[in-house]
């Protein structure tokens, strides 16, 4: 499966996602600019993305916990995710995400 | 006054690796000082997943970190190392005869053979939000924590988040603030409900002004804000503000270590695999503030790198002297230092 990822820069990436992979791990192990500090156990937000708006079906809402830890960052919009709560599946092939602000690295 | 701390070594980072790093030092009678940025041992786990199970600790099948930071504590009691808190290193000198000078912003001075960096991803600092230009008004008019209550007096205070920081000083401030605004992005909050329903209150007394939002510019001269503008459902709203505190939580930053004339590797200190030493002899990293080809981000990869990091310290520590390999199991010597023979 493939993943857009737009990154903080506008620089636009393919991805190659595996089957049942976080999302997160996926872009981290790109390189991309994610910080993913505490390595998907949804305690950081730093791994923020906003998920295309014709995708938001297919990905679903964030649960109550995820919800919570989006309070921790200040650049919240209604297409937020943390990339380390989607899992890779054939039926996000092609999913497009941008990578938010507060996901950067230092 | 400065306090004046002699010792073998000071572990920066008390968090799982460095705690573990006690044990293993404390085998070869090594007395360490710990000194950590949180007001706690832990670390990460401690911090960020105090509750969540973690499955790849060697022995245990699940443990949580407050349970595994429940557990290193009570395995190096015996070495009895000592604990400092709430600061941060500032900076660390060589001295002429080899050993090192450590000093903290708790003005403090630590004179020590070895230092062992075990700061996990960095140290623990306030979440900065995503907004232009707030640097310049930091520590002026934008803080991240309330030092003096009196600092506030008088101000028009905003406050941004919806945990119990921000719930909290809603609640301490209001009869302090000229006036003061809380903003959140959703009307959840995930404070103490206590806190929650007095925040209430004091907004249907109009004590307390509660706006939906998120911060998105602000407004000021010279460091000094006077209006913050938030971003609505209903488009931007512009609210005068004297004071700004942002309550975003925590993140992990690699901070003055970045100063310290260590090679480094994207924000981690590059290490030998023999010792674990950094560039700078005498001074070691271990755990995940570390890099070396193959390296893995785990616990137990800082458990081992501990072992080995304290054959090394000892050297330094004790030149010349000849250390003898012993095991727990077997070696009266090692179960008297761990009150167990």
């Amino acid at each position: 499966m493939k993943i857009t990822v737009t990154d903080q820069a506008g620089e636009v990436h393919e991805l190659e996602g595996l089957e049942g992979w976080r999302v997160m791990e996926v872009i981290r192990d790109w390189g991309l600019n994610i910080k993913a500090e505490c390595g998907g156990a949804c305690a950081c937000a730093t791994c923020h993305v906003y998920v295309d708006p014709e995708w938001l079906d297919a990905v679903g809402a964030a649960n109550d916990d995820e919800d919570d830890m989006l309070d921790t960052v200040g650049d919240v919009k209604s297409n937020s995710r943390l990339s380390c709560q989607i899992l890779c599946s054939d039926d996000l092939d092609g999913l497009k995400l941008t990578l938010a602000p507060s996901a950067a690295k230092d | 006054m400065t306090t004046e701390i002699t010792t073998d070594v000071v572990v920066i980072g008390a968090g799982p690796c460095g705690l573990f790093a006690a044990f293993e030092l404390g085998l070869l009678d090594i007395k360490c000082h710990f000194i950590d940025i949180l007001d706690r041992a832990g670390g990460q786990c401690a911090e960020l997943y105090p509750e969540k199970p973690i499955y790849d600790i060697p022995g245990f099948p699940v443990v949580t970190g407050q349970q595994l930071t429940d557990n290193l504590m009570a395995q190096i009691a015996p070495f009895s190392p000592e604990f400092h808190f709430s600061r941060m290193v500032n900076s660390i000198e060589k001295q002429e005869d080899g050993s090192f000078k450590l000093t903290t912003d708790a003005d403090e001075v630590f004179n020590t053979k070895v230092v062992v960096i075990a700061a996990g991803g960095g140290s623990f600092q306030p979440k900065r939000p995503p907004v232009a230009d707030i640097e310049q008004f930091e520590n002026k008019s934008v803080f991240y924590a309330v030092r003096k209550m009196e600092d506030f007096r008088g101000q028009d205070v905003v406050i941004v988040g919806g945990g119990d920081s921000a719930l909290d000083w809603t609640l301490a401030l209001e009869s302090v603030a000229r006036t003061i605004t809380l903003v959140h992005r959703r009307d959840a909050f995930k404070a103490a409900p206590a806190s929650v329903n007095k925040m209430k209150e004091l907004v249907a007394e109009g004590k307390v002004n509660f706006q939906l939002g998120q911060i998105a510019k602000l407004e000021g001269e010279n460091g000094q804000l006077n209006h913050v503008h938030l971003a609505t459902d209903a488009g931007d709203l512009s609210i005068p503000a004297t004071r700004l505190l942002p309550f975003f939580g925590l993140t992990m930053k690699l901070g003055p270590v970045a100063d310290w004339g260590l090679e480094l590797n994207d924000n981690t200190i590059v290490v030998d695999t023999e010792k674990f030493q950094t560039s700078v002899p005498g001074i070691f990293a271990i755990g995940d503030i570390n890099w070396y080809p193959g390296k893995l981000k785990l616990i137990l990869s800082g458990f081992h790198e501990s072992a080995l990091m304290a054959q090394a310290a000892k050297a330094v520590i004790s030149p010349g002297e000849r250390v003898v390999f012993q095991y727990t199991t077997s070696s009266t010597k090692l179960q008297k230092k761990l009150g167990v023979a």
